[in-house]
C-alpha cells in the first residue's frame, strides 16, 4: 500500500516539475513565465522530497524527516525569489502582454 | 531577567527541532545540544531580529494555514491546466490591491501567500506600503480577484496580527 | 513499482532541465535567465533526491540542502544587482 502511495508521489512530483519548466519554456512574456516555476516546480519537488522521507523512514526503520527541512525551505524561499524577480522585471520595464500599471495612464496624459 | 536570557521563547524549541532534523537521529544528547544552540543563537543574533509580533488568534492562524495548503494544491492544478492549454488564450492582468494590513509581518505573509496560491504573483509593494501590485496569470474579472484575495487571505491575517 | 515510478520521474525531470536550459540560453532578458537558473537549481534538487532514492543512499541529502541554500542566495543577489546595480550596499 505504502509502495503505491510512494510511486504515486514520485510520479506526481515529476509531472509537476515537468509542467513548471514547460511553462517556463512555452509562455510568451516574462510575467506569465514567472508563474510556472514558482508554483508547479515547488510543489513537484515538495512531493518528491516527501516521498523520499517516507521511503527512507521505511528503509531504515526509524523516522528520517530531514527532507522536510528542504521542503519547508523551498516553500518559504520560492515566493521571495518570485517577488524579487517580478520587481526586477518591473524595474527594467520588460515588455508585457498586458499593460503595466505605469503604462495604462500614460496615453491619457 | 528571563526576558534577557531568553529573548525569543519560541525560537529556542524551533531551532532545537531543526537541529534534530538536521542530525536525523533522535537522542537525549542531541536534544540537549539543540536546546543549547537554540538558546545561544538568538542571544548572539539578537540585534538582527525584528520586533516580535504578538499572535492574537492562534485558531484562526491554524485555519489560515490549512486553507493556504489546500489552495496551493488547487492552484497547481489550475496553473498546470493553463500551461498545458493554449498560451494565446491566457488573459494575464496586473491588479493593484489596496492593503488594509499595516505590520511588516502581515504584509510579507500576505505577499508570500498570494505568490503561492491561484495563478497570482505579488510583484511590487508601493513605497507608501498601502498598495500591492499583483500579477494574475489569467483573470477575466480583476475586481473579483482583488475581492477574493482580500476576503480569503487578508481578513484572517488582519484578525491574527492586528485585531 | 517504485523502480518504474523512478524511471518515469527521472525522464520528466530530465526534460524539465532541458526546458530550463533552453530558456537559459534563449533569454531574451536578464530576469528570464535568472528565473531559468532558479528553476534549474530546484530541478537539480529533484534529480538529486530521486538519485538518492534510486541508490538507497542518504548521502545526497546534504548536497540538496546546500544547493537549496546557495541557490536562493544566488537568486536574491542577482535580483538585487538588477534592482540596484550593486549587491552589498
Amino acid at each position: 500500500m505504502l509502495e503505491y502511495l510512494l510511486a504515486f508521489l514520485i510520479v506526481a512530483g515529476g509531472v509537476f516539475t515537468f509542467i513548471g519548466s514547460l511553462g517556463l519554456a512555452r509562455l510568451r512574456d516574462f510575467y506569465t513565465r514567472l508563474h510556472g516555476p514558482t508554483k508547479a516546480t515547488t510543489l513537484g519537488v515538495g512531493c518528491i522530497l516527501i516521498a523520499s522521507a517516507a521511503y527512507f523512514s521505511r528503509l531504515q526503520g526509524e523516522p528520517s524527516l530531514h527532507e522536510v527541512l528542504v521542503t519547508l525551505f523551498l516553500f518559504i524561499t520560492a515566493p521571495v525569489s518570485a517577488h524579487l524577480l517580478a520587481k526586477a522585471a518591473l524595474h527594467l520595464e520588460l515588455p508585457s502582454l498586458t499593460p503595466r500599471p505605469g503604462e495604462r495612464d500614460a496615453p491619457q496624459e | 531577567m528571563i526576558r534577557r536570557l531568553l529573548p525569543h521563547p519560541l525560537l529556542t524549541p524551533v531551532l532545537a527541532l531543526i537541529w534534530i532534523l538536521l542530525v536525523n537521529h533522535f537522542s537525549l544528547g542531541h536534544l540537549v545540544l539543540g536546546l543549547v544552540l537554540g538558546w545561544a543563537i538568538p542571544l548572539f543574533t539578537l540585534r538582527f531580529w525584528p520586533q516580535e509580533t504578538p499572535i492574537h488568534r492562534p485558531l484562526v492562524l491554524v485555519r489560515f494555514v490549512v486553507v493556504v495548503l489546500y489552495d496551493i494544491l488547487v492552484a497547481n492544478l489550475v496553473v498546470a491546466r493553463l500551461i498545458l492549454g493554449r498560451p494565446r488564450r491566457l488573459n494575464p492582468v496586473f491588479v493593484a490591491l489596496p492593503l488594509d494590513v499595516t505590520s511588516d509581518l502581515a504584509i510579507s505573509l500576505l505577499a508570500n501567500t498570494i505568490t503561492l496560491t491561484p495563478g497570482t504573483v505579488s510583484a511590487e509593494l508601493s513605497p507608501d506600503r498601502r498598495q500591492l501590485l499583483v500579477h494574475a496569470l489569467s483573470a477575466d474579472d480583476p475586481e473579483a480577484l482583488a475581492h477574493h484575495i482580500k476576503v480569503r487571505y487578508e481578513r484572517p491575517l488582519k484578525e491574527i496580527f492586528e485585531p | 513499482m517504485i523502480d518504474i515510478a523512478l524511471v518515469i520521474a527521472f525522464t520528466l525531470v530530465g526534460l524539465a532541465v532541458a526546458f530550463t536550459l533552453y530558456r537559459l540560453l534563449r533569454g531574451p532578458s536578464a530576469p528570464d535567465r535568472i528565473l531559468a537558473l532558479d528553476t534549474l537549481y530546484v530541478n537539480t534538487i529533484a534529480l538529486l533526491v530521486l538519485l538518492g532514492i534510486h541508490l538507497g543512499s542518504n548521502i545526497y541529502f546534504e548536497a540538496a540542502l546546500l544547493i537549496a541554500l546557495m541557490g536562493f542566495v544566488g537568486t536574491v543577489a542577482l535580483c538585487k544587482f538588477l534592482l540596484r546595480g550593486d549587491i552589498i550596499e
